[in-house]
Order: structure tokens, then C-alpha cells, then sequence
């Protein structure tokens, strides 16, 4: 079996956003893998190790730079890599026909992916992949158990936790709580550099979404900060609940 | 002109607050305003709907819809839409509702916006502000798709009771067992007597200054007594204090409380890009130049385990 693992390059979640000429200013940010992506590469490095599958293949689309992204993880233990090169303005719909089309070349057994990226917050690509490959997807696992055919899924769910089953090829999308994805080790970093990674162009599709504008938020004023003996912070702490922010004690 | 659809977040015959929201907002539009409920026995629940607004109300009642399942009630709600065309489709941005958007709008070619905190929508035309990067900044985006289809986030949008009708319409049944790809094992709900995170009016978090189990109990006692959900940063999560679903910042949930109450928590920037669009915000902390005092309205620089006890015995009063 064939495991295709999805990752995005994303800032790094320390990142301060700021904005030049009206749009999200990337010089000197730090460049990483998505973190909800990076535990879709180490679950699908995880079904090699079990030998539930033989092969991990990553796919990336994006600019040049998406790259490192591909070869941190190949460094981490995937086998090749595929980058698609698109451009990062491409709307959840654009890069969903993109990545499906590599993807169904690939025909992959298990398509891995975030559930969501830390950039856009959009979680609509892997299950958008699934409808144009018309199969099966579950979302916000947090484990996965394969056999017969099957991936049997535990999954974050609205107000508990789900069990559901589908059958393969499906595309089954991680929970960050699944698992700790590994550093690369020195030797892993070594052998990525002599993995194979393919470069292809994405077909141009439409946006189906338009950005009109970027902007900050209103920036969060600091109010009174106060430094006392505990029971003195506690009882002014007390009156400005009750009345200024007028709580009810249950 | 069949105007809003506002798809039905509800378990059990339970709703969401967030639909509420959702019915109060569409009722702005003035256009007609439509409550869809998917389920089993859910035809009760339209008095409810009615209440905040909604003109009519779609049923689609059966056994192949009692839980959630993606693939049936995308082939169901893509019929509807077929049959009656309405110009903006909103679901709710729980699990379940971009699950089931995201399907859908693959499905019929179109855009979605997803995790929508504020919307404008007139006929044939919708436009979003979004949060990205976790709420460091924001984005206005126009769905160019017909019908304009978004998810909305929780406790973004006021709750307005308004009269509606409330006319039950029973759609024609259109998706079948066939459409049925994911067969669900079991849901077991989490136990807890504390509201949803992403709902809550009041959050009491706690992060690497609660030291351990003893002080969480404190956060927990705290938030009892306010009604509180918990949650945690990501070093009380990392360290096992708390499960993942409720940790509150940039991997974890996005939450804007009326009041959100930080305990030893420093206030890294991916955690305030989850807690930072609260109302208000108070900060526990012993040392007065955590980053947190800087979104905080009031700030305590001290001990948690001194304040807390002192302020549930100030707040019994």
C-alpha cells in the first residue's frame, strides 16, 4: 500500500503578522510545515514502520520555497517527493483541483493531510480532494487503525469523541493530538538530500473566492495592572468582575 | 427568492447556540430567513427556530439522517439547493458544519468561506471577514459562487428573538443508503458539566504557572463557580494537565468569551491569537512582564495559588 501525505509550508505559529502595501508581509518569517501536516508526515511514516504501507509519498503545492518543506520531510523519513508548483494565491477550491490531479496520478491507497492550516484556518482542501476524487474522507483524527481495507478512525468530534470507519482509498485528514512528529536526525537530513522529488506545474483553475482586503485587528488596549498582597488583588480582582464585567456566580 | 439557509447545528435534539446566532444575523438581510434541520423526530424543534426568526423551516427527518454523515446529507442538501435555489447557505464552523461545507461546495464547484466573523450578504452577492493566522490579522473575501455558502464561527453574531412563521416544509428525500461512506462505530460525549469551550460566556484557563494537577484544580474550581468552560495553554496540555481539545491558541481552539480569565498563563503569541478577541480579559500571573498584561483589563501580578482561593471567597460573598 501507498500512503500520499498533503503539507503545506506555513509561517511558523510564532510569526508576528504584519501587513505591507495591503498584504500579509512575508520577508524574514520563518518558513515551516504546517503543524497539523507535520503529524500527517509522521502518521504516514508511522504505517511504514508498522509496515502497513511501503511506501510515504509527500506532495506540496506552492512556490519554490515549499520545497524545504518537502525535504524536512523526507528528512523525517518519507521516501519522494512531489512538488507542485502553484501560486500561493490559489483559493481552497484552486489548490483542491491542483493536488487532486497529482494525487490520482500518484493513486495512493491513503491520502494524509492537516485537518486545518495554521495559515488560512480554511479546513476545506483535504475533504474538497476527496469529492473531486470521489472517495470516502474523515476528518480530525487523532488515531487510525488499518486493516482489511479499512481505516478504522478515532476523531475530535463536536462534544466528544467519534469512532467511524471508511474504506480505502480514503482521505482521512490529523488532529494535531495524534501524534509527536519526530525531528530529523542528522542522518535522516543526509539521506533527504539524495531523495527523489518531482517537480510539476498545477493546472490553472479559477478562484471560486476573492480576497478584497487584508487587515489587522483592533489592537487590545492593556488596562489596570495591579500588584498587592494576594487577598487585596483578589477582592479588587472580585469587584471588577462583578461590576464591570458583570458576571454571575453560579 | 428563497433568501438564507441556516443549516441546524443540533445533537439529540439539542441546539447549538450558534444557530441562534446564525438565524438573528440572516434576519438582517431582510430577505426570507430559513431554518434546515437534519435528524430524526427533529419537526418539534421548529417552534424553536421560528422564535429567532425563521420564516420557514426544512425537515429532512429519517434514519439515514439521525447522526451526522457527510456523504448523505451532502447528496440531500445538494438536491435541495437544486430545487430551491437559495442565495446564501450558512453552516455553523463546528467539526460538523465544515465537514459538511466543504463536501457540499466541492460538490457544486463553488467557494466557501470558512470560520466567518462577520458577514454581509445581499442577493447574489457575499462578502466575509475571516480570521486567519489564528486572528493575528484578518481577511474580506467574496464568494463569486451561486448559492454563496459560508461557515460562522461561535459567539460572533448577536442573538435577536424575532417572530417568524416557522412553516415546516418536508423537502423530497433524495439521498439514499448508497450515499452512506463513512459507518459510524460509536460517539461517546465527553463527560463534563462545564459549557463547550468555543461557547462558553466565561473561560478560565490555566498554563505552566498552575505547576500541575493541584493547580488546574484551582482554574477548575474557579471556573465552576462562574459557569466556566476550562481551558489551557499549550504548556498544560504538553504537559498532560489538560486534554488537546482544550487547549486554547493557534493549534488548538479560537475563543472569544465574554470574559476570559488567564492563570499563569505568559501569553505567547499563539496563545493570544486564541484568546485575544474576548470581551474582556483578566491575567493572573507572577510576573509583571508576561506579554499577557499587554491584551489583559486587569491584570494581577501574583501568586495564582493565593488569588484564586481568596477570590472564590470573595466572589461567594
Amino acid at each position: 500500500m501507498k500512503v500520499l501525505v498533503c503539507v503545506k509550508q506555513t509561517f511558523d505559529t510564532e510569526a508576528k503578522i504584519e501587513l505591507k502595501d495591503g498584504k500579509i508581509a512575508d520577508a524574514g518569517i520563518n518558513l515551516i510545515i504546517n503543524p497539523y501536516d507535520e503529524v500527517a508526515v509522521e502518521g504516514g511514516i508511522q504505517l511504514k514502520e508498522k509496515k502497513i504501507v511501503d511506501e510515504v509519498v509527500v506532495l506540496s503545492a506552492g512556490s519554490d520555497k515549499a520545497m524545504d518543506a518537502i525535504r524536512t520531510a523526507l528528512a523525517m523519513g518519507a521516501d519522494r517527493g512531489i512538488l507542485l508548483k502553484q501560486d500561493t494565491a490559489a483559493d481552497e477550491y484552486a489548490r483542491a483541483v491542483a493536488l487532486a490531479a497529482a494525487i490520482k496520478e500518484e493513486n495512493p491507497d491513503i491520502i494524509l493531510a492537516g485537518h486545518v492550516a495554521a495559515d488560512d484556518g480554511s479546513s476545506q482542501v483535504p475533504t474538497r480532494i476527496a469529492e473531486i476524487l470521489g472517495i470516502p474522507h474523515i476528518n480530525v483524527i487523532t488515531n487510525v487503525e488499518i486493516a482489511d481495507g479499512k481505516a478504522t478512525c478515532t476523531c475530535e468530534a463536536d462534544g466528544g469523541t467519534l469512532v467511524a470507519e471508511v474504506a480505502l482509498p480514503a482521505v482521512i485528514s490529523s488532529q494535531v493530538s495524534w501524534n509527536e512528529p519526530r525531528y530529523p536526525s542528522m542522518k535522516g537530513i543526509m539521506q533527504a538530500k539524495k531523495k527523489p522529488v518531482a517537480t510539476k506545474d498545477a493546472a490553472a483553475v479559477d478562484n471560486k473566492v476573492t480576497i478584497i482586503e487584508y487587515a489587522m485587528p483592533p489592537a487590545k488596549q492593556a488596562g489596570v495592572k495591579i500588584e498587592d498582597d494576594p487577598d487585596v488583588c483578589a477582592a479588587k480582582l472580585a469587584d471588577w468582575m462583578l461590576n464591570t464585567v458583570k458576571i454571575e456566580v453560579k | 427568492m428563497p433568501g438564507t439557509w441556516i443549516i441546524v447545528e443540533q445533537r439529540d435534539g439539542n441546539v447549538r447556540k450558534v444557530t441562534f446566532e446564525m438565524l438573528s444575523e440572516a434576519k438582517k438581510y431582510g430577505e426570507e430567513v430559513s431554518a434546515v434541520v437534519f435528524g430524526k423526530n427533529v419537526e418539534g424543534l421548529a417552534p424553536e427556530f421560528a422564535k429567532y426568526g425563521a420564516d420557514k423551516v426544512y425537515v429532512v427527518e429519517g434514519d439515514l439522517f439521525a447522526e451526522y454523515n457527510t456523504g448523505a446529507y451532502v447528496a440531500q442538501l445538494a438536491a435541495m439547493i437544486a430545487e430551491y435555489q437559495p442565495n446564501a447557505v450558512l453552516f455553523a464552523h463546528t467539526f460538523n458544519g465544515r465537514d459538511f461545507a466543504s463536501r457540499l461546495a466541492q460538490k457544486l464547484e463553488a467557494g466557501l468561506a470558512t470560520d466567518a466573523i462577520a458577514a454581509e450578504i445581499t442577493a447574489g452577492k457575499g462578502v466575509f471577514t475571516r480570521a486567519i493566522y489564528a486572528g493575528k490579522a484578518l481577511a474580506k473575501v467574496e464568494v463569486t459562487t451561486s448559492p454563496i455558502l459560508a461557515t460562522i464561527r461561535a459567539g460572533v453574531m448577536e442573538v435577536a428573538e424575532a417572530a417568524g412563521a416557522g412553516a415546516v416544509v418536508k423537502p423530497a428525500i433524495a439521498a439514499t443508503d448508497a450515499d452512506v461512506y463513512q459507518s459510524i462505530k460509536s460517539f461517546v460525549p465527553t463527560v463534563s458539566a462545564r459549557p463547550d469551550l468555543t461557547e462558553a460566556e466565561v473561560v478560565v484557563s490555566g498554563g505552566r504557572g498552575c505547576k500541575g494537577p493541584d493547580g488546574i484544580k484551582l482554574v477548575e474550581q474557579l471556573a465552576d463557580m462562574l459557569g466556566a468552560a476550562v481551558g489551557g495553554s499549550r504548556a498544560s496540555i504538553d504537559s498532560g494537565w489538560l486534554g488537546h481539545e482544550l487547549q486554547v491558541g493557534q493549534t488548538g481552539k479560537v475563543v472569544n468569551p465574554n470574559l476570559y480569565i488567564a492563570a499563569g498563563i505568559s501569553g505567547a503569541i499563539q496563545h493570544l491569537a486564541g484568546m485575544s478577541s474576548s470581551k474582556f480579559i483578566a491575567a493572573i500571573n507572577t510576573d509583571p512582564e508576561a506579554p499577557i498584561f499587554n491584551v489583559s483589563d486587569f491584570g494581577v501580578v501574583s501568586d495564582l495559588f493565593k488569588v484564586i482561593p481568596a477570590l472564590c471567597t470573595e466572589l461567594k460573598k
